[in-house]
């Protein structure tokens, strides 16, 4: 894309194994040839490195990740060490309006809805729209949803929505088309912290319902600085 | 300190914009023409990537309270000081009291006033660019407004002439035949399509600010559909929605996007966007690899010419 970045696609599709080859790739370039590449953003299929063609070549750098790409193994990234966090997330009210919605159009009580969203173990495919903004691969098919017909002008910090296969956690207020089912009160973007980002790429999502009194109080703690997220590091 | 005493349409602080976290959908931000940024920067007496003010089409007054030194670059906003008009592309020392004052843009869009020793906000993630959508960095995360006040660094204004850029460095203005480098996703484009995007004049929408230019003109025709699964951006990428109108996309844009990208322009020729206006004739030529470096290595070569004629007193 342009002269400083080189784009290698691995797929054109939403698919964990198509996921975990770019996870693989990423962590692959940036130990190999993080001298010559600036930047490395992974995304759900592709992998954008940016480098700067006067220093490094393009054609150098292309030959390089093909020399990687040849030593990939089938399973590539089904197995890379991704830390897991738990975030606790307060489903449906106010914190999750659309919830009652989605429960209605698959014909579940929302409480079902809850259960099911809360069940599954989630992996940060890709960060991107805002700031530290997770998409996250592994929604429950039968929870599967399309977007709001007219995305709402505003949509709350630490609301997590659905968006056809997806679910996804917006880290600023911003407007937003996703069905809203809760809301975390963890700060997904923070630059006054050490580590801005809650989030990176690989990290493994598990939502853990609280009801609102516990939001309040956590979402208190928040606002204060004392809410560390639970985490759990390694682990395949 | 700077007062602000009219903010202007839209004035922000900008850097060289931050780098390194695109991975955690951070966008860059940072001065919109790279060029004309860097070439205030350079005479004000600064590092080229200090952090200066990005005014936009028309005004802006700002009252310094301490003697600075300054420079004007991009955009003609027929800048005064203290009611005497001060030439684009020249650096003068500001007396304390002084104010300097913005009206409409003669030409181009955006002008750089860049104040020797940099605008002092605080950093975030490595960068003082504002990225206003978002609320970082900059002044409180946002344009600046009436009653501002920008802080200054604490070392005193140097002692230095008035000065100005050598004609031969001054960017100029003309046809907008912007460079590109075809793909990432070309291939979902017919070869109509991309004869289209190659062939024809696009002209400015209305619809064009620091995130991308949306342009009108022949609709580009895609092979398999306008929606991919999304991947990453850069400034400068073509994204063609499904209506088959190009938007270039500039220095504040997404992370990632969803539309196909049927080329890229290349950053020497990003600056002469910034500067387009509605109405503004745009027509894309393909180019090669070597071509756009060798442009790169031309725009790195005009600062440090820049550079050299500013601190050997060619530049007077």
């Amino acid at each position: 894309m342009g002269e400083q970045g080189l784009v290698v696609e691995l797929g054109d599709a939403i698919d964990p194994a198509v996921n975990a080859r770019v996870r693989w790739l990423a962590r692959a370039v940036v130990e190999r040839l993080g001298a010559e590449v600036l930047e490395v953003v992974p995304t759900y299929r592709s992998l954008l490195l940016v480098h700067d063609p006067v220093r490094v070549p393009r054609a150098r750098l292309a030959a390089r990740v093909r020399s990687l790409l040849a030593r990939m193994p089938a399973d590539a990234g089904r197995d890379l060490p991704g830390r897991l966090v738990h975030v606790p997330a307060c489903y449906g009210g106010a914190h999750g309006p659309d919830l009652d919605e989605v429960a209605r159009l698959h014909g579940l009580s929302p409480a079902a809805v809850v259960e099911r969203h809360a069940a599954a173990t989630y992996v940060v495919y890709m960060l991107g729209f805002t700031p530290g903004f997770a998409y996250l691969g592994g929604l429950d098919e039968g929870l599967a949803t399309p977007r709001l017909a007219a995305p709402r002008p505003r949509v709350e910090p630490g609301a997590i929505g659905i968006a056809g296969t997806q679910t996804g956690i917006y880290p600023v207020a911003s407007p937003g088309g996703w069905r809203i089912v809760a809301r975390t009160p963890l700060r997904l973007f923070d630059a006054a912290r050490p580590s801005p980002f809650l989030f990176a790429a690989g990290d493994r999502v598990r939502f853990e319902p609280v009801d609102a009194a516990r939001f309040d109080l956590l979402a208190r703690d928040a606002a204060a600085g004392r809410l560390a997220p639970e985490i759990e590091e390694g682990g395949g | 300190m700077i007062a602000v005493l009219r903010p202007g349409v839209l004035t922000t602080v900008q850097d060289a914009g931050r780098r390194g976290h695109r991975a955690s959908g951070m966008p860059v931000a940072g001065a919109a023409d790279a060029r004309a940024f860097a070439l205030a920067n350079l005479l004000a007496g600064n590092a080229w990537d200090a952090a200066a003010l990005e005014l936009t089409l028309s005004g802006g007054a700002f009252r310094f309270e301490r003697e600075a030194y300054v420079a004007l670059g991009g955009a003609d906003l027929r800048a005064t000081l203290d009611g005497a008009a001060v030439e684009p592309w020249s650096a003068f020392p500001v007396p304390s009291g002084g104010v300097l004052a913005f009206r409409s843009a003669a030409d181009g869009v955006r002008a750089y006033l860049a104040v020797h020793g940099g605008i002092d906000v605080p950093p975030v993630l490595g960068s003082r660019s504002t990225y206003v959508r978002a609320g970082v960095g900059g002044f409180a995360g946002r344009a600046l407004a009436g009653g501002d006040r920008l802080p200054l660094p604490a070392a005193p204004a140097p002692r230095l002439p008035p000065r100005r850029l050598p004609a031969r460095l001054v960017p100029r203005s003309g046809a907008l035949r912007l460079r590109v480098l075809p793909g990432p996703q070309d291939d979902r484009f017919t070869r109509d399509g991309l004869a289209t995007f190659l062939g024809s004049a696009y002209t400015v929408t209305n619809r064009n600010d620091r995130m991308g230019y949306q342009l009108e003109g022949p609709s580009i025709e895609h092979a398999n559909g306008a929606d991919i699964v999304s991947d990453a951006l850069l400034p400068g990428a073509v994204q063609v929605p499904g209506n088959g109108l190009p938007i270039v996309l500039m220095a504040d844009c997404q992370t990632t996007g969803g539309y196909p990208k049927i080329a890229a322009v290349i950053g020497p020729d990003l600056p002469a966007l910034a500067q387009a206006r509605r109405g503004a004739e745009v027509r894309f030529e393909r180019c090669t690899m070597a071509e756009a470096v060798a442009a790169v290595r031309r725009e790195r070569r005009r600062l440090r010419e820049a550079a050299a004629a500013v601190a050997g007193g060619e530049a007077r």
